[in-house]
Formats: C-alpha cells, sequence, structure tokens
C-alpha cells in the first residue's frame, strides 16, 4: 500500500473536521428546537395570562367570574399535597434504594425485585390512581384527602427515587466503602457517614424529578376524587375552627382539596372564553413551581457537592 | 445532620397518619355532572359569601354517573345530574338506603351549530338530523345534497359530544329516536371547546353541545333553528323559547338531586333554600335558562312535603313539561 500523500491526509482530516461541525450543527438545532418550544410555551402562557397576575390571583378562591377566579385553593392543595408526597416517598425510597445496593444479597428475588421496580416506573398513572381509590380511599378510610392524594402520588414517584438513589449509590468509588470498614466502620456507620452523604446529591436528583412529575398529574388526583369548587383552605394546625375547637396538628392531611392541574383544566373546559386567560395564568404559576423546584435542588446538590472531598 | 432529620420526618408523618382525626367543619358535598356544575358553583359561592364562609360547600365533577355512584355509596349530599336517574342507580341507592329528593333547577337546551359563513342553513328538521347523525349515515352521507336537494354539494363536517356524555345520550335519544345510536364517523370530544373551535373554522362545519357554549361563542357560531315536530315551525335555541316550550325536542330540564338524610341537617336545609331562592338569577348569570318560579317553590314545598324518589321511574324522556314533571307522583 502507497503512503498517503500530505494532500490525501488532508483532505481526509478535512472530511472528518466537516462531519464533526455537521454533528455539531445537528446537536444545536436539537437543542434550540427543544428550548424554542418550552421558551415559547412559557411565554405563550405569561402573555395570554399577563393581565391575570395581581395579587388577587392568588388569594382569591375559584369563582364563576372570570376576573375575579383565582388559585388560592389551588396551590396550597398543590404544595400541601407535594410535602405529604415528599414525606411518603423520600425516606421510603432512599431506604429502599439503600437496601438494594447496599444489604440485599445478589440471589433472585433481589433479582425479581429490581425488575419489578424498573416495571412499576413505567405503569401508567391512572392505575395508581385506582389502585389508591381502593386501598386509601376506601379500605384505610382516608377519604378524599390531602392525605390520599400525597401517599397516591408518593406510590406513584417511589420507582423513581429508588432508582435514582441506586444509580447515586453506584457511582461511588468502591475504595470509600472498603476504606471505611478497613478502619472498622460497620456497615450501617459506612452508610450513615459516606454512602448517603456523598449519594445525596443524585438521591435530590431523583427527588426533584420525581416530584415534578406528581405535581403536574393529574389523572390519578381525578381519580380519588379532588374537587373543583373549594373556596375554603384545610384548617392550621392550632387554629380555632368554628364551634370554638382548635384544628389538630395534622387535621389538615384530612380535608379535602384542589391542585393546580384539575383548577387549570377546569378552566380550559369551561365555556366563557375569559377563563382561558385564568388558564394561562395558571399554567405559568405551574411551570415556575416546578422550576423552583428544580432551582432548589440544583443549589442544594451544588452545595453538597461542595463539601464532598475525595 | 441529614439522617436524624430523616428520621424525625419520619416520625411527624407517623403522627400525621394515627394523629389524624375527622375534627372538620360541617361540610356540604357535593358531585356530579359537569353539565349543572355552573350553576351549582354559583350558587355555593354565593352561598358561602352569605354565610361568610362558616358553612363550607364543595363541588366535584365526576360525570351525572359518577356523580350518581358516590351519591349511592352515601358520600356525597348533593347529585348534579344532567338526566334523570336510571333504574340501576335507583338499584343501587335503595340497596344503600339512600333517599333522595328530585329537583329540576335549570333547563339546557341542546344547540346545533354551523358556521356563521354558511349562507345555505337556516333550519332544519328533526328528520333532516336523523339523516345525518344515524348509523346507517355511517360513511354514507358525506355531503350536504344527500340530506336535502336544496343544499350544495359540498361535504359535511360533524362535530359532537363524545359517546360518555349525557349531552350524547340526550341528543341521539331525541333527534335519531334511540339513546346513544349515532353515526360513529364524526369529530367527538369531551370538551366542546373543542368543538366550538372546530365548528368555527370549517364553513362546511355542523356540530352540537350546550346552550351555554353557544351563549359565550355568538360571534364565532351560529345557531340552527330546529322545527318543531308538533308546530312545524322553525324555532331558534333562546332563553324565551325555551321557557315557552317551543324549541322542543332539544330542550331539557337538568337536575339536583338532594339526599333526604342531609336534609335533616340545618346547614343543608339553608343550602337547598338559597339555591332555590337564587337558583333562577344565577342560572341565567351562567347563560342556562331559568325554570319558571313556580317549579322553584315546587322544589322547596317537595322538601316540606318531603316527596322522596324520582317522577321518571328510571328512564329518561324527551319533551316533557316542567309543569307536568312537578305534578307526578314520585318512587323510589
Amino acid at each position: 500500500m502507497k503512503p498517503l500523500t500530505t494532500e490525501q491526509i488532508r483532505a481526509v482530516i478535512a472530511k472528518g473536521k466537516f462531519r464533526d461541525n455537521l454533528f455539531k450543527a445537528v446537536g444545536v438545532f436539537c437543542l434550540a428546537f427543544a428550548l424554542l418550544v418550552i421558551v415559547a410555551l412559557i411565554a405563550d402562557m405569561l402573555i395570554k395570562g399577563s393581565e391575570r397576575f395581581t395579587l388577587d390571583f392568588f388569594l382569591n378562591f375559584a369563582s364563576r367570574r372570570a376576573t375575579q377566579a383565582g388559585i388560592l385553593s389551588a396551590w396550597v392543595g398543590s404544595l400541601l399535597v407535594m410535602l405529604v408526597t415528599a414525606l411518603a416517598a423520600v425516606p421510603l425510597g432512599v431506604a429502599a434504594g439503600l437496601y438494594l445496593e447496599e444489604y440485599a444479597k445478589r440471589n433472585w428475588i433481589t433479582n425479581i425485585i429490581e425488575i419489578n421496580i424498573t416495571n412499576l416506573a413505567a405503569v401508567p398513572s391512572i392505575v395508581y390512581g385506582l389502585l389508591a381509590l381502593g386501598i386509601f380511599v376506601y379500605q384505610f378510610g382516608f377519604g378524599q384527602s390531602i392525605l390520599s392524594a400525597g401517599l397516591t402520588l408518593a406510590l406513584l414517584i417511589l420507582p423513581i427515587i429508588i432508582v435514582a438513589t441506586r444509580e447515586a449509590i453506584r457511582a461511588i468509588p468502591a475504595m470509600i466503602r472498603e476504606g471505611s470498614m478497613a478502619v472498622g466502620a460497620t456497615r450501617w456507620q459506612t452508610c450513615r457517614y459516606h454512602i448517603v452523604p456523598y449519594a445525596m446529591p443524585g438521591i435530590l436528583t431523583g427527588v426533584i424529578i420525581g416530584l415534578a412529575r406528581a405535581i403536574g398529574e393529574t389523572a390519578p388526583i381525578i381519580t380519588i376524587g379532588a374537587l373543583t369548587f373549594i373556596a375554603f383552605l384545610p384548617p392550621v394546625p392550632f387554629s380555632e375552627i368554628d364551634g370554638g375547637a382548635t384544628a389538630g396538628m395534622f387535621d389538615w392531611v384530612m380535608s379535602p382539596f384542589t391542585v393546580m392541574p384539575i383548577q387549570i383544566f377546569n378552566w380550559t373546559s369551561r365555556p366563557d372564553p375569559a377563563f382561558e386567560v385564568n388558564a394561562a395564568a395558571a399554567g405559568f404559576v405551574l411551570m415556575a413551581m416546578v422550576l423552583s423546584m428544580n432551582a432548589v435542588a440544583i443549589y442544594l446538590r451544588y452545595k453538597m457537592r461542595k463539601n464532598i472531598k475525595w | 445532620m441529614l439522617n436524624s432529620k430523616l428520621v424525625s420526618a419520619l416520625a411527624v408523618a407517623g403522627v400525621a397518619l394515627i394523629g389524624a382525626q375527622s375534627a372538620q367543619a360541617q361540610v356540604i358535598k357535593i358531585d356530579g355532572s359537569s353539565t349543572v356544575y355552573p350553576i351549582t358553583e354559583a350558587v355555593a359561592e354565593e352561598f358561602q359569601k352569605a354565610k361568610k364562609n362558616a358553612i363550607k360547600v364543595t363541588v366535584g365533577i365526576s360525570g351525572t354517573g359518577g356523580g350518581f355512584k358516590k351519591f349511592c355509596r352515601d358520600e356525597t349530599d348533593f347529585s348534579n345530574a344532567s338526566r334523570p336517574i336510571t333504574k340501576s342507580e335507583m338499584e343501587l341507592c335503595k340497596a344503600a338506603g339512600v333517599e333522595y329528593i328530585e329537583m329540576p333547577v335549570a333547563y339546557d337546551a341542546l344547540t346545533v351549530v354551523i358556521n356563521p359563513k354558511n349562507a345555505f342553513l337556516k333550519q332544519a328538521t328533526v328528520a333532516e338530523m336523523k339523516a345525518l347523525w344515524e348509523p346507517a349515515a355511517q360513511g354514507k352521507i358525506t355531503k350536504w345534497n344527500q340530506v336535502n336537494p336544496a343544499w350544495p354539494d359540498a361535504p359535511v363536517k360533524l362535530f359532537g359530544a363524545g359517546a360518555d356524555s349525557g349531552t350524547f345520550e340526550y341528543f341521539t335519544e331525541a333527534m335519531v329516536g334511540k339513546a346513544k345510536s349515532s353515526r360513529g364517523d364524526y369529530t367527538a370530544s369531551e370538551d366542546d371547546n373543542v368543538l366550538v373551535q372546530g365548528v368555527s373554522r370549517d364553513v362546511n362545519a355542523i356540530g352540537y353541545f350546550g346552550y351555554a357554549y353557544y351563549a359565550e361563542n355568538k360571534a364565532k357560531l351560529k345557531a340552527l333553528a330546529i322545527v318543531n315536530p308538533k308546530t312545524g315551525k322553525a324555532v331558534e335555541p333562546s332563553s324565551v323559547n325555551v321557557e315557552n316550550g317551543t324549541y322542543a325536542p332539544l330542550s331539557r330540564p337538568i337536575f339536583i338531586y338532594v339526599k333526604a338524610k342531609s336534609l335533616q341537617k340545618p346547614e343543608v336545609k339553608e343550602f337547598i333554600e338559597f339555591y332555590m331562592k337564587n337558583g333562577a338569577a344565577l342560572t341565567k348569570e351562567v347563560k342556562y335558562v331559568p325554570l319558571p318560579a313556580a317549579a322553584y317553590t315546587g322544589n322547596l314545598d317537595h322538601v316540606k312535603k318531603n316527596k322522596i324518589g324520582t317522577v321518571f321511574g328510571g328512564t329518561n324522556e324527551i319533551g316533557i313539561t316542567i309543569e307536568e314533571l312537578m305534578k307526578r307522583e314520585a318512587k323510589m
């Protein structure tokens, strides 16, 4: 074979570079397209809903008059449901992930569990809604409450958190574990002081992805019976409720509720086109809620990563 | 430390589960049809304002059927219904020992709409609508002149309610002659705004939905006058024509069902009195057609006399007048 001349080599390099640039251009185009879609969506909602962005919109209950209708019960409901969801799903999910990675023996039972967790992540949300309707609402008697909704969404995002926890734990180098045990730490101490803290950034990412999915869910919440018109808030702990009685610390979890996606859905399906403005404004608020949740997670992740020194 | 935070969070969640008691204030629970929802919502909103939020009212949308399921399981105090209770629902209620009082609260006029640019259509007969919508028309009737030779040789674009809605049930029963019997090759949607958009964008479109959606979108749509089979006169949907009974057979009464047991609670009784006193005005405001005043006082009278049950016996009827409805004997 004849050696390539300089010209030929240059041609080959130029060809390779051209392909490189072509791929880069395609990649940038795809990214720009995706970004453009989301920016357009948000901008559209912002412009359409701009006239509703007053304090009243956040402090008013739903109303039949578009200009007076607000999202107070919806955003409070969404936040409280998310709180219950996080309180239930995070400890369970992290503990399950930790067990599977650090404690479980590698055998066929563990394999089956692993496969099923992955499968659970793909189950349509309405199925969780039906399950919850039977178990939480009727069997346990929680009724159509914030508690039922929060637990339902917790089930929904549990697989996401478990998978994220395991990925995060797997990314920790084996030497950390070995080093810890070499100096005499027990398995629990290793998990407590090394594995969980180091995996926390990854776990948080999973938690936020899960919560961001949960906050937009409508189907399972409708199934368990979220309301459309509700013009009162859950009782504040230790506040006075009617008749002079005092609300208990956790009375709010049993309160009926509505959430943002249901409010938005209701507004888009109304005859009066003025409600489309409300729907757009509420849609923007929901996006803002999701994005600020993400921002908090990114900040926490950044702070925690800084503390990890190895 | 994070872990101790987790542990305390778990503890809090645990206490929440145990400590949760039903120390809730009295709530009036309403669920059911999306058609009746705007009226009940308006009443609930005004009632809570008038009571300075001392009494709480919640309204859900589960559809007429879903509402009755909850109602007959004794979970709600009221059920909104765009059609009378059916036989199987009556059985369910009977089995659970739920007794109810049936109250018509407003009229809804199903409105057949066309594009405002449509120049040839002014009115239609029930027979023409049947020819257009019956199951036999599927795939065959695709042009306007196939229904009426006077109409042009242009394609028909059909828009209608989804098969699960009460609107679909009533429209097919009134036009085709049998409930739920319809051609399937049309754009169906449970969201009436989709139908509004569809008809407003196509000159050859025809569709149907509740009057409120037409009333709010009059600039984009034209309502078709339907020939009353009894008088032979074409009548446009309007509050006047619905009230005087000439817009037939597409106007129907819509209902609320009140649990007799709940009426023993003073707040529920107060709510129903408020509903019947202010119902007419609020109905108008949300673009439905109110019943004659006698119907609302008649409903209150039925509460006083505890007139339990339905006057329909489990089947829907087309073209029944409200006066006759009020006079009939109710049965469980």
